[in-house]
């Protein structure tokens, strides 16, 4: 073999590409599309936060800080979950900040992982979950959830799912992209069973501040989970500060002390001024965020109408800003789907299968954009459909 | 909140029949919607909101700090309600503080301005002093944000 493809490791080469890449290619192409395919909050961060960066840049501050990140903003942290996840942990040995919570799960993962573990996780979920796994030479086992369920986790498909080598679960709720919520009772089950196996849970909470419906709940505060639970959490989605890249992980000393340890060799710290816009965030930020939240949910209901008036079974998200309407009904498959209504009416809009094999059948549009975009959109989606009605698929 | 004002307040431009697209309402539910609002004194108008600086070559605008003695029956509200219905008065607002009425106003020039303040503002009965503030530059209009635009395009189209 001439190519240097052959200096790259083995378990590198096998990893898919991100479907998301895939198609961004092709969006990327066309001129003029309309994208309901942005994985962000279309807001920009809100003034005081970026002021706050500004700021501290005038301030000179550009040092390295702390490897667990300031301690002025692990203490706001502390708060901040107390109050709105009912966990509390100890600012000064629980509390990591990471670059964005994609960091976080990864030093979770290489934290806790060794060789051959098994991690259980469910599916259609976010992108980097398995490949995650597998860059820890550990077994991601998926666990489908499906509309049926409004994309909640059945904790009997999760226990039955289980096999001798599982060390943790991973699970995201509210999810990205279904916007799926799993209630109490489910987790609950789900944590005994931790429990009677002894594992771990990871909990990526980054949507939890934008539920509509009902109380977010976090596995982490059940009693006795605290023990076993490792808490990602970050800014991004809430106050839309995704550009900050700045997340965190809570859980117990020694858990934080073994992702420190890969943290400080990888990464460092997290970048000082998205730690300081971070402080202004939870200090000064609640009010911007339910504002925008408030504006979700509006969206929220007129898309997921639409696309059912369209034919488009879609489920109502409890949460998150991205509706996921069923397309079975068309006879073509999730790529076949985004790409034609891409071609045909320039809407662009996510394959399912981009977040797993069980997302076959669906695609993810985010309503995290304007009235005028949305409906644009929606009634592109429409022409396109209705000509697939007139000219049924051959099957 | 009134679905309708809430969206109104939202601030994007709308037709009614979008509106009614938003809301699953009707076009005729909506304007009775409007209807309702305006005629509970809710809603008072409607008016565009332009950039000031392209508001007319020829206008300018001041705000007039006025200190006024309340009326034995009437507090300030008699005078205020004077000074409110002059044309040329935009907004009119009792305030805390060191004065007590904030007049808006807009006239063609300066001396329109001027005139205005010494003419038919001063020579209200119980207006003690007034303090002619003008407006050399608007950075923000209403909610809107008018000075060196943004460049929030550097987003990819898509994203995880």
């Amino acid at each position: 073999m001439s190519s240097s493809q052959r200096f790259v490791a083995d378990h590198v080469a096998g990893l898919p590409k991100s479907g998301i890449r895939d198609f961004f290619a092709i969006v990327s192409q066309m001129k003029d599309a309309i994208s309901l395919g942005i994985g962000e909050p279309d807001f920009v961060t809100p003034w005081h936060i970026r002021e706050a960066a500004i700021y501290a840049l005038e301030k000179g501050k550009t040092s390295y800080t702390d490897n667990k990140g300031l301690i002025t903003l692990r203490r706001e942290i502390s708060k901040y979950v107390e109050r709105f996840f009912h966990v509390n942990y100890n600012p000064d040995n629980e509390v990591l900040v990471s670059v964005g919570v994609s960091e976080a799960l990864d030093i979770a993962l290489r934290a806790i992982l060794n060789p051959g573990d098994k991690v259980i996780y469910h599916e259609p979920c976010y992108v980097s979950y398995s490949p995650s796994i597998t860059l820890c030479h550990a077994t991601a086992i998926p666990v489908a959830t499906s509309a049926e369920d409004d994309f909640a986790i059945d904790p009997d498909k999760l226990i039955a799912a289980w096999e001798p080598g599982v060390k943790a679960i991973l699970l995201n709720f509210p999810t990205n992209p279904t916007g799926g919520v799993t209630e109490r009772s489910k987790l609950e089950r789900i944590a005994k069973f931790a429990k009677e196996k002894d594992i771990v849970v990871l909990a990526d909470e980054i949507y939890a501040e934008l539920t509509f419906d009902g109380e977010h709940v976090s596995i982490a505060s059940f009693p006795g989970m605290k023990e076993r639970t490792i808490f990602l959490h970050g800014f991004s989605k809430a106050f839309a500060m995704t550009g900050f890249r700045i997340g965190y992980a809570c859980s117990t000393p020694e858990l934080v002390e073994a992702m420190m340890k890969v943290h400080q060799y990888a990464m460092m710290c997290a970048p000082i001024l998205s730690q300081e816009a971070a402080i202004e965030a939870l200090r000064n930020g609640e009010e911007a965020v339910l504002d925008m939240k408030d504006k979700y949910q509006q969206r929220r209901d007129f898309i997921c109408r639409r696309f059912n008036e369209i034919g488009l079974k879609c489920h109502v998200p409890a949460a998150t800003f991205y509706a996921f309407p069923s397309i079975r009904d068309t006879g073509l498959t999730s790529m076949e789907f985004c790409q034609r209504v891409l071609q045909a009416e320039k809407v662009a809009v996510v394959p399912g299968t981009a977040f797993g094999p069980s997302g076959e059948g669906f695609f993810r549009a985010s309503f995290s954009n304007s009235y005028d975009q949305l409906m644009r959109a929606t009634d592109a989606i429409e022409r396109f459909v209705d000509t697939l009605v007139k000219e049924p698929v051959a099957k | 909140m009134n679905p309708v004002l809430k969206l109104i307040l939202d601030g994007e431009p709308l037709t009614t029949a979008q509106m009614g697209k938003v809301l699953d309402m009707s076009r005729e539910q909506i304007d009775a919607e409007l209807e309702k609002l305006r005629a509970e004194g809710i809603l008072l108008g409607w008016r565009p909101i332009l950039n000031p600086d392209y508001s007319g070559p020829d206008e300018v605008r001041a705000v007039i700090e006025v200190k006024i003695s309340p009326e034995r029956e009437g507090g300030f509200d008699r005078i205020a309600e004077r000074i409110s219905k002059f044309d040329r008065v935009e907004s009119c607002y009792l305030m805390s503080g060191a004065y007590d009425l904030l007049v808006v106003i807009k006239a063609q020039n300066l001396q329109r301005v001027a005139s205005f303040v010494f003419e038919k503002l001063a020579t209200v009965a119980g207006v003690n002093s007034t303090a002619t503030h003008f407006m050399l530059r608007a950075y923000k209009e209403q909610g809107h944000y008018i000075a060196r635009p943004e460049e929030v395009d550097a987003k990819p189209a898509v994203s995880p």
